[in-house]
């Protein structure tokens, strides 16, 4: 497996006498951090972070409908700006493979200003000094820097097309258009999804942003449960409660772009790489196929 | 062997995680919400709506009455002046209270009234952006904050106190500090008047009040420095375990934020709380609320009317 | 326009602060993601797994749920800190992850052959690393770590919304002041410009110094 490769340049395949003192320093690891973790849950039990009171309000139907609301409204943000930001990622691609200098002038600057910003200057920008209200502001901002960032995926995902298909097409008569619709964008988009997921994640992760500014989303709903007396104050259940979600929907996705880049790696003729592993214990699971 | 593993492994993880939010909601879900302390529904008084009320200079007052109910801005976090009970979503406290009165003299029913909030670093931005059409919320009127928004009120004067423990012995005041952890929102005007005026305090600062207070019960600081009235809403939510102590250090006149332009709307608000004033609704919502801490009522502050801006 | 000039003192500080946070925020990064790295080519499986998880797990948090959960849950544990020191744990610990995985494919370009030649020459395992496979890693590693460190110069602007002093914090003084609002967010996006602009210079030179190719 070409999942070996990362080890084998620095170590060689470990024979039975190194398995075992792996095993052994394996073993020694995994103690300390049960130690690590272990000092962590006494150091939550010790604060009274288990106790009945603090998680009993999640019980409520009240409680949970909050939360839920506030996931939607961040599910919705979301929604808003991944569907501008792959529109307006269009857009900006077909400026900057245009014919005329001046738009593809124009297109650039655009691109490399938003790529440079931080999106919550962008945010900010909007919310305060445009004066808009906090949802639009937060998809304004994520729709530039995602959209331009995409912009920049579409280009080099359609100019990484070889180049024979082009002329190709040319020669058979079409017209820029079609060459781009027919023949260059549906052959990019295949090479392009992992990329285009990937950032989609990072739009999801930075709808949190919407925190700062107001936008009632997930984390704003968890904060307004932490912060009540009556309650007892239950601020490490919210965030055990609501990073898992956070997390799971993010992993989720790049999951999507893991999925969809093994797939297009295994369609473009490598099944070939099924090559018998040198032995099985040598098997480093985990270490490949991230993006 | 390994491939069908990796590839049966994300839709694992996709039923595990989507039983995982699932199940809370579908297992158990007691109804309602969690019980609260706060100001009892059937003791708040009733305003009464002014009818044929027109406000034609504001713009404000104009859009609102198309758009058929008022937009107010609100804490959420602070207990007995304005605070939002998370499960079911409603706001209460003295300033809601305040809010609701000044939206009946307004002529609107204050049941119809909407809070939206809006944190302390966000106030001047939602008023200009007419995300709101007025604030209510601990808004200390300042000369700095005048050249962006306008005012009306004051309605209630605050000042600097001191929060603590009700088991503490030997502080009295804030004279008696030296060597005190006390602790403050970061960046707040009560930690820096802390900082200047008693700097042998050790002064300790957190993002939000309820973090203080939280550290206060669990013996991690002496005590928290805010407005009194922060303080006593805290003391009325927990009052066997913390007390206010001491005579307030400092004056913070609350007003009621308005878009800078509107002097119509400022003007209004300023007649409208004088006249509940006078007619008892002012007393009888700080009874409701703030007074459950058991300080009694003072005497309203008088209105300061200034002239509109350049 | 005299926004800037009238508050050259304030923009100061407010650069100052981003660029403390970016530079001791890239030093966590750097450090904790070389050991993350390490751990996720080790021989060991449990510290590959801890590696692997925390990775996996940093990369899917949004940063503004791990500023929300270090600058708001660490003090309910009595560890209290100024506030920039957490912005610079939580901005650290979070990139540290994206710079594990440069350095893994960093490491994983160098082709086999390379560690196998070294180690018929008799070099031991920490040689091999540190002498072979780490100078030519570091080639291919440069422009993935500089675009990392660019993306935490710009998200230390998060940190300003927790009481920290930076760039995009200063919006907030100079609206109070009565500045033109659009004007200050010209010069906190020229500032923002120029640190973003000066990793990036930093890092072409060091790629035309020492990113040969193979």
């Amino acid at each position: 497996m070409t999942t070996t490769a990362s080890a084998t340049a620095l170590y060689d395949v470990p024979g039975p006498h190194a398995r075992r003192r792996h095993r052994l320093y394996g073993a020694i690891g995994g103690l300390v951090i049960l130690g690590i973790v272990a000092g962590v849950v006494l150091l939550l039990v010790d604060t009274g972070q288990f106790t009945a009171a603090k998680w009993r309000p999640f019980t409520y139907v009240g409680i949970q409908e909050l939360l839920l609301r506030g996931l939607g409204n961040t599910l919705r943000a979301f929604g808003m700006a991944a569907v501008l930001s792959l529109a307006l990622g269009a857009v900006l691609a077909c400026g900057r493979l245009s014919e005329h200098r001046a738009v593809r002038w124009v297109a650039t600057l655009v691109v490399e200003f938003f790529r440079a910003m931080p999106v919550l200057v962008m945010i900010f920008f909007v919310f305060v000094a445009l004066k808009v209200q906090p949802l639009p502001a937060l998809v304004t901002g994520l729709t530039l820097y995602n959209g331009s960032v995409l912009a920049e995926v579409f280009r080099t995902g359609v100019n990484s097309v070889d180049r024979g298909q082009g002329e190709a097409a040319y020669s058979l008569g079409m017209h820029k258009t079609q060459v781009m619709t027919h023949v260059l964008v549906p052959q990019a988009l295949r090479a392009m999804l992992p990329a285009i997921i990937s950032q989609l994640v990072v739009a999801l992760k930075d709808t949190s942003l919407g925190f700062l500014i107001t936008y009632e989303e997930f984390l704003h709903a968890g904060k307004l449960i932490a912060g009540n007396l009556d309650y007892d104050l239950p601020f490490i259940p919210v965030v055990m409660i609501i990073s898992p979600i956070y997390i799971g929907l993010c992993m989720l996705l790049s999951r999507l772009a893991t999925l969809a880049a093994r797939h297009q790696r295994r369609s473009v003729k490598t099944e070939t790489d099924k090559v018998a592993p040198a032995e099985p214990g040598t098997l480093l699971p985990g270490t490949g196929a991230h993006p | 062997m390994t491939t069908r593993r990796a590839r049966s492994r994300p839709r694992l993880t996709a039923v595990l995680f989507l039983a995982a939010l699932v199940l809370p909601v579908a297992a158990c879900g007691r109804e309602g919400s969690p019980p609260v302390k706060g100001p009892r529904p059937e003791q708040l008084p009733v305003y009464r709506v002014a009818t044929g009320f027109q406000l034609p200079g504001s713009s404000v007052w104009e859009a609102a009455r198309r758009r058929g109910h008022l937009v107010v801005g609100a804490k959420e976090d602070q207990p007995y002046l304005g605070e939002k009970d998370p499960a079911t979503g409603t706001y209460s406290g003295f300033d809601i209270e305040i809010a609701k009165m000044l939206a009946a003299s307004l002529g609107f029913d204050p049941k119809t009234v909407v809070f939206r909030t809006i944190a302390s670093a966000n106030r001047e931005t939602a008023l200009q952006n007419g995300q709101i059409d007025y604030y209510v919320g601990t808004y200390t009127i300042n000369d700095l904050r005048k050249r962006q928004v306008g005012f009306a009120g004051p309605y209630y004067i605050a000042g600097q106190s001191l929060l603590i423990r009700k088991d503490e012995k030997g502080i009295d005041g804030p004279q008696d500090l030296a060597g005190k952890r006390v602790c403050s929102a970061a960046g707040s005007t009560p930690l820096q008047r802390l900082q200047r005026e008693y700097p042998r305090a050790r002064a300790v600062a957190y993002d939000t009040y309820s973090i203080c207070v939280d550290n206060l019960i669990s013996l991690q600081v002496d005590a928290v420095t805010t407005d009194d009235t922060i303080l006593m809403g805290y003391a009325a939510k927990a009052p066997d375990v913390l007390r206010v102590v001491g005579r307030p250090f400092s004056r913070e006149p609350y007003g009621i934020g308005v878009p800078r332009s509107d002097t119509a709307l400022r003007l209004a608000l300023d007649d409208a709380l004088e006249q509940h004033e006078k007619n008892g609704d002012w007393k009888k919502a700080y009874d409701a609320t703030l007074g459950l801490s058991g300080v009694p009522a003072p005497a309203p502050p008088p209105v300061d009317r200034y002239p509109a801006a350049r | 326009m005299n926004v800037l000039t009238d508050n050259l003192s304030l923009y100061g500080r407010g650069l100052l602060g981003t660029v403390q946070l970016t530079v001791y925020s890239s030093l966590l990064a750097l450090a904790l993601g070389f050991l993350m790295a390490a751990f996720r080519v080790a021989p060991v499986a449990s510290l590959r797994a801890f590696g692997t998880a925390w990775v996996t797990v940093l990369r899917n948090t949004p940063l503004t749920l791990l500023f929300f959960a270090v600058l708001l849950g660490l003090p309910r544990f009595g560890l209290v800190l100024p506030f920039q020191l957490f912005a610079v744990l939580a901005l650290g610990c979070y990139t540290s992850a994206f710079i594990c995985e440069a350095l893994r494919s960093g490491i994983n370009t160098v082709p086999t052959g390379q560690g196998e030649a070294a180690r018929s020459l008799g070099m031991t395992f920490s040689q091999t690393l540190g002498t072979v496979v780490l100078p030519q890693a570091f080639r291919t590693v440069i422009p993935p770590i500089g675009s990392t460190l660019i993306a935490l110069a710009k998200n230390s602007a998060i940190a300003g919304s927790f009481s920290v002093t930076e760039l995009l914090g200063t919006y907030k003084p100079l609206n109070e002041l009565g500045y033109s609002i659009i004007w200050s967010f010209v010069w906190i996006a020229v500032g923002y410009l120029i640190v973003t602009l000066s990793i990036s210079a930093l890092f072409n030179v060091l790629e035309r110094r020492w990113g040969v190719p193979r």
